[in-house]
């Protein structure tokens, strides 16, 4: 299979089949010259169907790298194309005038690493807050990290200026109303519709890829449960895959089964929480208490079962550090036959309600072609009809035996997003009966080696339940880890708020915000 | 309309009546340090340096653990080749001070074997937990009464501390009851509940929202993070660390995160009501 899927790729790209490698299953790699990248970006997306995951840069004594990764959902396999970029000229050619979603990767390569995106239609920083002092690239090696920079008085961050009588601007954050994260949010109104909303995020940046440099490789999963908290199994699974795939460690079926548990639990848990909390912002009290109820009855049962409320430590390299005892099994079943009755109620009342549907529909359109556009990913895409899911089109762990649907929903709206996440809900609950009907007997984990082979990288993924993480790893000359990227849906996904807020109505942006319900932790990192 | 009141009185009350006292699998590691022989392998395995060795002079050492950076992730009980850290289940953990949170054994070094011996358990500089609480109460005295109004603050968390956070107004802990709101600006606020680490992003906004709150706006530093910077350290080029380094703090609620019913009793040890305790029944 992917010996075609390399012929494929080189034969689009006119390119002879050697020069594409694969560098572990259902990745493959092309090194290529910095000029070439735009129009290999176009032949990438437009000929082979591919989704841009992620863009960043690397370094090397010698010069930068420049990385565009790409999923080939047909192929199922992942496409990285590199390009080197010299210390004496560090800019690199921008693809974001044409594709959209690499506007925020790009900027952020600048930002970091200080390499120019030529072309770019809005090269301004976009991680870097006003007060970082011009020329400190952080993820550059010789910055270290075990030291404040100091402030540079700057001047505040010029917002898009709004003119015109009665239209004004709305400032709002980064220190919230509600239990939230922190994000300020800029609102150009004329009365009550909203004409423009900016974003100014990076708030919570806490230097995590920097961390990963230089932290033990052993005690970097702990690192990787802390990027959203919310997120915690899916972004340790995807460092693990990462350093799994890196080292050729073959995870054990019982551990691929387990880690599908765990996944789908946080997958349950999150969606039936952001229902409740869409209910919370149409003022709709019942459903909200009691889908608060159903999740604080899933975080308990996990609290009982695996010892732990949120599923921390529970991934390890390797496999899964907690087993599943019989007693565990039977709690668990009993538990969820009981929670899929009650949740059917919730959604019935949620969607039997005009007063509620009439609160969601046709609330915050995000359409296919600017979801398409963007490059959107997760929940949010499959509510405006992109039918992307890396379970299915890059199977990971145990998914490539199991049986489920991949819900798409055509609204692009608040309705949507709910129906979405309610629908997976369900499939969520199928592949859980499928996995504990055949927990395999094996090992909970493989031995994993001392230290991790020198110069080598791979990509690690896990669809979350807000849509792909994806991780790159790489190793230095000694085997510790040089540099991760950390990829998050919400990266990708806010802008795609700003596109679905104008025309509404600024009373409904808390609602709409929540049926992104995006990561600020997991964007800033 | 007519199901949705069939559904609430259907459900009932599901509140709990004691929030407090269940057990969890797995609170904080406590260590016997008559059993420790000062190997290091715990301090090796930690992930955040919440467990250190020291040797200040020559033939002494000391191994320090301190809950206020642990994020419970056992590493440092199933390392352990002397079985002398052993799990608790407590959760109600709280303190006055990033200190209190810590404890120190000294061994002696025998300068020809190396081996180490405990000497004893040393004495934590600073005041004790009721030395502390009486400092707090003279500070608040008469202005909280019963309700208390929380101003949370995000500066810099992974976002699962303010889950938990939240998880403490869902139907089962309720802490409205305890008089306990939850308020949209500091201004209503006498406490602020603080998650970190404080970044360089949000420390300004912080010490901000801080300057808003009104006299005598008791701060409380919640998680591993917001205790010590946690996992993300301190210092960097991004992040401050912990909320101390920002903000004076009258209370640490240490875990990662920590659950509901920690939230809870640091909230109300914060009132006053109830007596920080770091360990099993001590007050």
């Amino acid at each position: 299979m992917t010996s075609s899927a390399r012929a494929v790729v080189a034969a689009a790209l006119d390119l002879s089949e050697g020069a594409v490698r694969e560098l572990h299953a259902g990745e493959l790699a092309l090194v290529a010259s910095l000029e070439s990248l735009p129009a290999l970006a176009d032949r990438v997306m437009s000929g082979l169907g591919g989704r841009l995951m992620s863009l960043f840069a690397s370094e090397e004594p010698e010069c930068f790298w420049l990385h565009h990764v790409y999923s080939l959902p047909e192929w199922r396999t992942f496409l990285q194309v590199v390009a080197p970029v010299s210390r004496a000229t560090p800019a690199f050619p921008s693809i974001a005038a044409k594709h959209p979603v690499a506007n925020w990767f790009e900027r952020e390569v600048l930002d970091f690493f200080g390499l120019a995106p030529e072309g770019h239609p809005n090269p301004e920083r976009v991680a870097l807050h006003d007060d970082w002092p011009d020329g400190v690239w952080a993820l550059r090696k010789d910055v270290p990290f075990d030291r404040a920079v100091p402030r540079v008085p700057g001047e505040f961050h010029p917002f898009r200026p709004v003119t015109g009588e009665g239209v004004f601007q709305v400032p709002v954050g980064p220190v919230h109303a509600g239990i939230i994260e922190p994000g300020h949010f800029r609102f150009g109104v004329a009365g009550e519709p909203v004409l423009y909303l900016q974003l100014r995020l990076f708030y919570v940046h806490k230097g995590t890829e920097k961390r990963f440099e230089r932290v033990p490789w052993r005690h970097a999963i702990f690192l990787a449960e802390s990027i959203s908290g919310d997120t915690a199994v899916a972004h340790a699974l995807a460092f693990a895959h990462a350093v799994e795939r890196l080292a050729d460690v073959t995870v054990p079926d019982r551990a691929r089964a387990l880690r599908v548990v765990l996944l789908e639990l946080e997958r349950i848990y999150n969606h039936v929480a952001d229902i409740g909390a869409i209910a919370t912002d149409v003022a709709f009290t019942i459903p909200a208490s009691r889908a608060q109820a159903l999740r604080e009855g899933l975080v308990r049962l996990q609290d009982a079962v695996f010892g732990t409320r949120l599923l921390r430590n529970t991934i390890a390299v390797g496999g899964v550090t907690r087993d599943l005892p019989p007693q565990g099994h039977d709690r668990l079943r009993t538990h969820l036959r009981g929670f899929e009755k009650e949740f059917d109620a919730l959604v019935r009342l949620l969607i039997d309600s005009g007063t509620f549907t009439d609160r969601v529909d046709a609330t915050g359109v995000l359409t296919h072609q600017a979801a398409r556009d963007l490059g959107i990913v997760g929940v949010a895409a499959r509510a405006s009809g992109v039918d992307a899911d890396l379970r299915r089109d890059h199977p990971h762990d145990a998914y490539e035996r199991l049986t489920f649907e991949v819900p798409v929903e055509d609204g692009g709206d608040v309705r949507a997003r709910l129906m979405v996440r309610a629908r997976e809900i369900v499939q969520s609950l199928s592949i859980l009966r499928q996995v504990l009907d055949r927990l395999p007997e094996s090992p909970i984990a493989a031995p994993v080696p001392a230290v991790l082979p020198p110069l080598a990288s791979a990509l690690g993924w896990a669809e979350a339940w807000r849509g792909p993480c994806t991780h790159w790893v790489a190793t230095d000359e000694r085997g510790e880890i040089t540099r991760v990227k950390i990829t998050d849906p919400s990266f990708l996904n806010w802008p795609g708020l700003a596109h679905a807020v104008p025309g509404n109505i600024v009373p409904d942006f808390p609602v709409i915000n929540k049926s992104f319900n995006l990561s600020y932790s997991g964007n800033d990192r | 309309m007519f199901r949705i009141i069939a559904k609430s009185l259907a459900t009932g009350s599901l509140t709990e009546a004691d929030p407090f006292g269940s057990r969890a699998s797995f609170g904080f590691p406590v260590m016997d340090f008559t059993r420790c022989t000062a190997c290091d392998a715990c301090a090796r395995a930690c992930p955040t340096g919440a467990i250190q060795a020291a040797s200040s002079t020559p033939g002494r050492k000391t191994l320090t653990l301190s809950y206020a950076s642990c994020i419970q992730c056992r590493a440092c009980v199933t390392i352990c080749p002397e079985e002398a850290i052993r799990a608790s289940s407590d959760v109600e953990v709280a303190a006055y001070s990033r200190g209190q949170l810590a404890r120190t054994g000294s061994f002696d070094v025998d300068p020809v074997t190396g081996r180490e011996t405990f000497v004893q358990e040393d004495v934590a500089p600073g005041p004790s937990l009721a030395e502390s609480a009486a400092a707090l109460r003279a500070r608040i005295r008469g202005r909280f009464g019963r309700s208390l109004h929380v101003r949370q603050v995000d500066a810099g968390s992974c976002n699962g501390c303010e889950l938990e956070i939240a998880a403490t107004t869902n139907p089962l802990y309720d802490l409205e009851r305890f008089g306990i709101h939850l308020v949209a600006s500091p201004r209503h606020a006498d406490l602020l509940l603080v998650t970190g680490p404080v970044t360089r992003n949000m420390e300004i906004a912080l010490k901000r929202t801080y300057e808003a709150a009104p006299e005598p706006r008791v701060v409380v530093a919640v998680g591993a993070c917001g205790c010590s910077g946690g996992i993300f350290g301190e210092g960097t080029t991004a992040a401050v660390g912990g909320v101390d380094r920002v903000l004076p703090v009258d209370v640490y609620i240490p875990g990662c995160p920590p659950r509901p019913q920690a939230i809870l009793n640091g909230l109300l040890v914060a009132m006053g009501i109830r007596e920080a305790r770091v360990r099993d029944g001590q007050s």
